[in-house]
């Protein structure tokens, strides 16, 4: 550090947030910002600290407004946190805005011309001239719009104090193999970084200290790790249609299976992908084949499951097994589409007319995308019907630190399907026979030799021989067992997790609110109120969820929907103790923070 | 497994016709939809095809009952209205060596599913993709489809105005190699296209005009038996050629042209209307719209093209079904997610 250290505004009196802060981007999408706000993410992550990093990325392709956030957290939290730090202010459109909504004391980077400082008096304002480093740096001016973006990354780097080896490996890492774009990009951090080492003071209100927080650690996006786990599943089957957050999950899967998916013998294909032309199709190639014996998948958001909704109500009553993963977004209708929400909760519980249940997954980090992606496989064979994944845009497409996956040791649940020669030996075998007294019976595919087996799959009423029926008895039949069936899968489904704090107040949530909840769980234990959270992980309930709701004298239910779907579907299940249930919500598109949830809490409680 | 008396013929797998049967139709007596079933059983009979090879799919409509009344030894699927075509997709998909048979109706495929249709058309998902085509809803009690004629009336009186769609025409525009039109009231004709279309790799679209006894078989329609009848023009005699007869069959030289399928059969076409060319793609459906301006019923076989990769080659998959590969082949190793970990941290 060769310039002369001066504190900062927040450095005076304030102690210095260590290792501990936010910092938001804003740009232009289309500008190339989403790779410099990745390597500023990644350095820091290689420093040692734990970071998340969310992008609010507008529906559009160039030129509208995005903002991008990076937490850094020395405990661990990786929620999004209302207020910032850092700004980093390249949107001319937006800049007045963002600069009247910072915090007090927040530090703030921008392009000199913007003349910010004369806003706001109590902010520490660092004016970049970034035209004049870009010309210096770059000898092509078609690619000054992108060297700029890496231009804020290395005074970003020199304000926090983080190592400017660890931005170059950062750069190399996200660009992985292109030579002149690296070289390129390290050039122009570089300038930035050397312009503020001559022209900046130390500031000691934000900064990164290395650490060993992340050794080992991984940064990956909720869709790519259940593409992953649909990999290591043996999905052989999948029948999809383009929808933003959902799509990159089938992209991703794509991508690895052109290189794991490939018969070492033959070099040919052991997986079937095919972009159908909508969600429908989709949905009927998943269950078809999975009908036919595919371990079959489709990815998709709220709008596509609308779609899928009559094929989603066949599935479960001829008992066909298919995964669908739902990456919610903001509804309803269009919505917000690239923004978060879990308002598809009630859809996916009974997607469907008639009275139907579906087994749903929600898994809450990325090492359960990809172990939940994987047992979803499992589940759609064993129960034979369509199993939904639910995750969120925030899970699925934002940028997570996450233990490495361990690998799935457990042989696939093909399920109970009868080959030729059990079918040989089989007495009075019937398609919807309830042998084992589980409400799972016994199925077949076709093209089974023998001559035994064939039968006949209708939506309409149907016995336990698969023969067209409308007497009553035979659809209770049908109905009372395939409630049982659901019943079994209670003890298949992954239980709860639950972290403790002896109360008798409840906290309950699932999915990506998770961590928020945990932040918040920590908070109002420190301010005298300790509570229990139980993190949902499936649907049906489970035993563990029977008893947490009978035990707590309150359940907050923490939900990023306006209607408190999943309270609704609590309520429904424990009448007895629908009272208990009250409804902290957050659906306003950006992912769920800490102090929304404080905040309802205390107010519930009269604090 | 036969259940007929030892006499009955049997065909080269030493199987009975009665071994393609299916259970008891319970559809209106006379309805075109059960001349078509009886010609389905009789060509899979005659062809030697494996019931258990065999999946049957199907909308929802009349004719999409009646998977249930042929080939008991295959597998059937009745789905949702109009989405036959995705079932059959996924299928393929799972196991490519299933014989997929589809079955649809004008309401199913032309209205509610034309869509599927068009977009497993340009697919060319293997199945033989047949519409019993009434020209109105039979199941939902008679109102138009959208194979209507223009003029046509319904028992009410109330007048379709409104052009037809045409799947066969549609189905060449499209690409689609085996195109046929056919009678349910020509059961010669339809059995010969049915066992083409059973030595084919693709998808064959067969719409086949089956008049609807109950709803749309009076004066005033053009589906009717009578009508269609007085408007049927055969374009040629077909003769369907196993490939394991092949050998033995004298074909007469002349006006006959020779079609040959991926296994070795042949179609012999002896051309009634000689200015019809079923390979000329163009051709061929200039004359089809200028005949159906005419109200005529050109039947037999449109379009043919055996030399299109169907979808299961497109995408180039191992040869065993995916759907009972084994999880050694299908789960990548322990080596594979360490080194994928490895590249994200
Ligand atoms: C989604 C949906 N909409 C409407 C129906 C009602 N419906 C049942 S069959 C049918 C029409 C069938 O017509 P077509 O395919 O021509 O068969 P046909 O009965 O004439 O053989 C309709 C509209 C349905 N089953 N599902
Ligand atoms: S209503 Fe028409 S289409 Fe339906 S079974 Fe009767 S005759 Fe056939
Ligand atoms: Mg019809």
């Amino acid at each position: 550090m060769n310039a002369t250290p001066v504190a900062s505004p927040q450095a005076q009196g304030a102690k210095t947030r260590i290792n501990d802060f936010s910092i938001q981007v804003a740009t232009v999408n289309g500008s190339g910002s989403q790779t410099a706000n990745m390597v500023l993410l990644r350095a820091i992550f290689q420093m040692g600290v734990f970071v998340s990093g969310k992008n609010l990325f507008p529906s559009n392709i160039a030129g509208l407004p995005t903002w991008f956030t990076i937490r850094a957290s020395a405990k661990g939290y990786v929620a999004r946190k209302a207020s910032n730090e850092l700004l980093i202010l390249m949107n001319p459109e937006t800049a007045k805005e963002d600069i009247a909504s910072a915090d007090p004391g927040a530090l703030v980077i921008y392009d000199e011309p913007l003349q910010l400082d004369r806003i706001r008096e109590d902010l520490h304002c660092i004016p970049v001239p970034f035209q004049k480093l870009v010309t210096a740096s770059c000898p092509e001016p078609k690619l000054h719009k992108l060297v700029k973006n890496m231009i804020y990354v290395g005074v970003a780097s020199r304000v926090l104090g983080v190592d400017m080896e660890e931005v170059r490996k950062a750069i190399a890492k996200q660009l992985k193999g292109k030579a002149k774009a690296i070289e390129m990009n390290q050039t122009a951090a570089t300038a930035g970084y050397d312009w503020a080492m001559e022209h900046l003071e130390d500031q000691l209100g934000v900064r990164v200290v290395r650490d060993n927080k992340t050794d080992g650690l991984i940064i990956i996006d909720g869709n790519e790790a259940c593409a992953l786990g649909a990999l290591f599943a043996g999905c052989t089957v999948v029948g999809w249609y383009p929808i933003t957050p959902a799509s990159t999950l089938v992209e991703t899967f794509i991508e690895y299976a052109a290189e794991h998916r490939k018969d070492p013998a033959t070099g040919k294909a052991t997986v079937a992908i095919v972009q159908m032309e909508d969600e429908l199709a989709s949905a009927g190639v998943v269950l078809s084949a999975g009908w036919a014996g595919a371990r079959s998948m489709t990815s998709t958001s709220g709008p596509g499951v609308s779609l899928m909704s009559e094929f989603i109500g066949l599935g479960y009553f001829v008992e066909a097994p298919g995964v669908f993963f739902n990456v919610a977004r903001t509804g309803p209708s269009t919505g917000l589409p690239t923004r978060t929400q879990q308002s598809d909760v009630e859809l996916c519980a009974k997607c469907s007319h008639g009275d139907t249940r579906h087994i749903n997954l929600y898994p809450g980090n990325m090492e359960e995308c990809f172990q939940f992606a994987y047992d979803a496989f499992d589940l759609a064979e064993r129960f034979q019907t369509p199993i939904f994944v639910v995750t969120d845009l925030d899970l699925g497409m934002q940028n997570w630190s996450s233990k490495p996956f361990a690998y799935p040791d457990k042989p696939y649940d093909r399920g109970k399907v009868l080959n030729q020669q059990q079918l040989a030996e089989a007495k009075d075998w019937g398609r919807y026979k309830d042998v084992d007294g589980d409400g799972i019976c016994y199925r077949t595919l076709p093209g089974t030799a023998g001559g035994k087996g064939a039968y006949f799959t209708r939506g309409s009423g149907h016995n336990a021989y698969a023969l067209y029926s409308e007497k009553p008895e035979d659809y209770i039949e049908v109905m009372e067992r395939l409630n049982r069936k659901y019943e079994t899968s209670k003890t298949y489904v992954p239980a709860p997790v639950i972290r403790p704090m002896g109360s008798s107040i409840g906290v309950l949530a699932f999915g990506s609110s998770d961590p928020a909840v945990i932040e918040a769980q920590d908070l109002l234990a420190e301010s005298g109120l300790p509570t229990d959270y139980l993190r949902l992980r499936a649907l049906p309930f489970t035993a563990e969820v029977d008893a947490f709701v009978t035990e707590k004298r309150v359940v907050y239910v923490v939900e990023q929907n306006r209607d408190g779907q999943m309270a609704n579907l609590f309520r429904e299940a424990y009448p007895e103790h629908g009272t208990k249930f009250k409804s902290v919500l957050h659906y306003n598109g950006h992912a769920i923070d800490a102090s929304t949830i404080v905040d309802q809490i205390n107010a519930f409680e009269q604090r | 497994m036969s259940t007929a008396a030892p006499s009955a013929p049997t065909n080269r797998l030493g199987l009975t016709k009665q071994d393609y049967v299916g259970s008891k139709s319970t559809l209106c007596a006379g309805c075109g939809h059960d001349a078509i079933t009886t010609q389905i059983i009789n060509a899979a009979f005659e062809s030697g095809i494996e019931g258990y090879q065999v999946a049957k799919f199907s909308g929802i409509g009349c004719s999409s009952k009646t998977p249930a009344y042929f080939i008991n030894q295959g597998w059937g699927f009745n789905s949702v209205h109009g989405r036959m075509p995705a079932m059959a997709t996924g299928a393929c998909l799972a196991n490519k060596q299933l014989i997929n048979i589809g079955v649809s109706g004008d309401g199913d495929s032309m209205s509610i599913g034309t869509g599927q249709f068009v977009h497993a058309v340009r697919r060319n998902v293997p199945m033989i993709y047949i519409i019993e085509d009434n020209g109105v809803y039979g199941l939902t009690k008679g109102q138009f489809s959208a194979t209507a004629d223009k003029g046509s009336s319904l028992k009410s009186g109330a007048v379709n105005e409104l052009p037809p769609i045409d799947p066969c025409t549609l189905a060449i525009e499209l690409g689609c190699g085996f195109v046929a039109r056919c009678f349910s009231g020509n059961p010669k004709q339809l059995g010969a296209i049915l066992k083409s279309a059973f030595a084919y790799r693709g998808t064959v679209v067969l719409d086949i005009i089956s008049p609807c006894v109950t709803f749309n078989n009076h004066d005033a329609s053009t589906r009717s038996y009578k009508h269609v009848k007085d408007h049927d023009f055969p374009l040629h005699d077909l003769g369907f050629i196993q490939y394991s007869e092949v050998e033995d069959v004298d074909i007469a030289a002349g006006q006959t042209e020779l079609v040959t399928f991926p296994d070795g059969s042949k179609v012999a076409i002896k051309a009634i209307r000689e200015d019809y060319d079923p390979t000329d793609r163009w051709g061929a459906m200039r004359t089809i719209h200028e005949s159906m301006e005419k109200g005529e019923f050109l039947t037999g076989l449109l379009y043919i093209n055996p030399s299109q990769p169907p979808l299961t080659d497109l995408l180039d998959l191992v040869d065993e079904p995916l759907a009972t590969l084994p999880e050694s082949l299908l789960k990548p190793s322990r080596e594979v997610l360490a080194e994928i970990m490895a590249s994200l941290t």
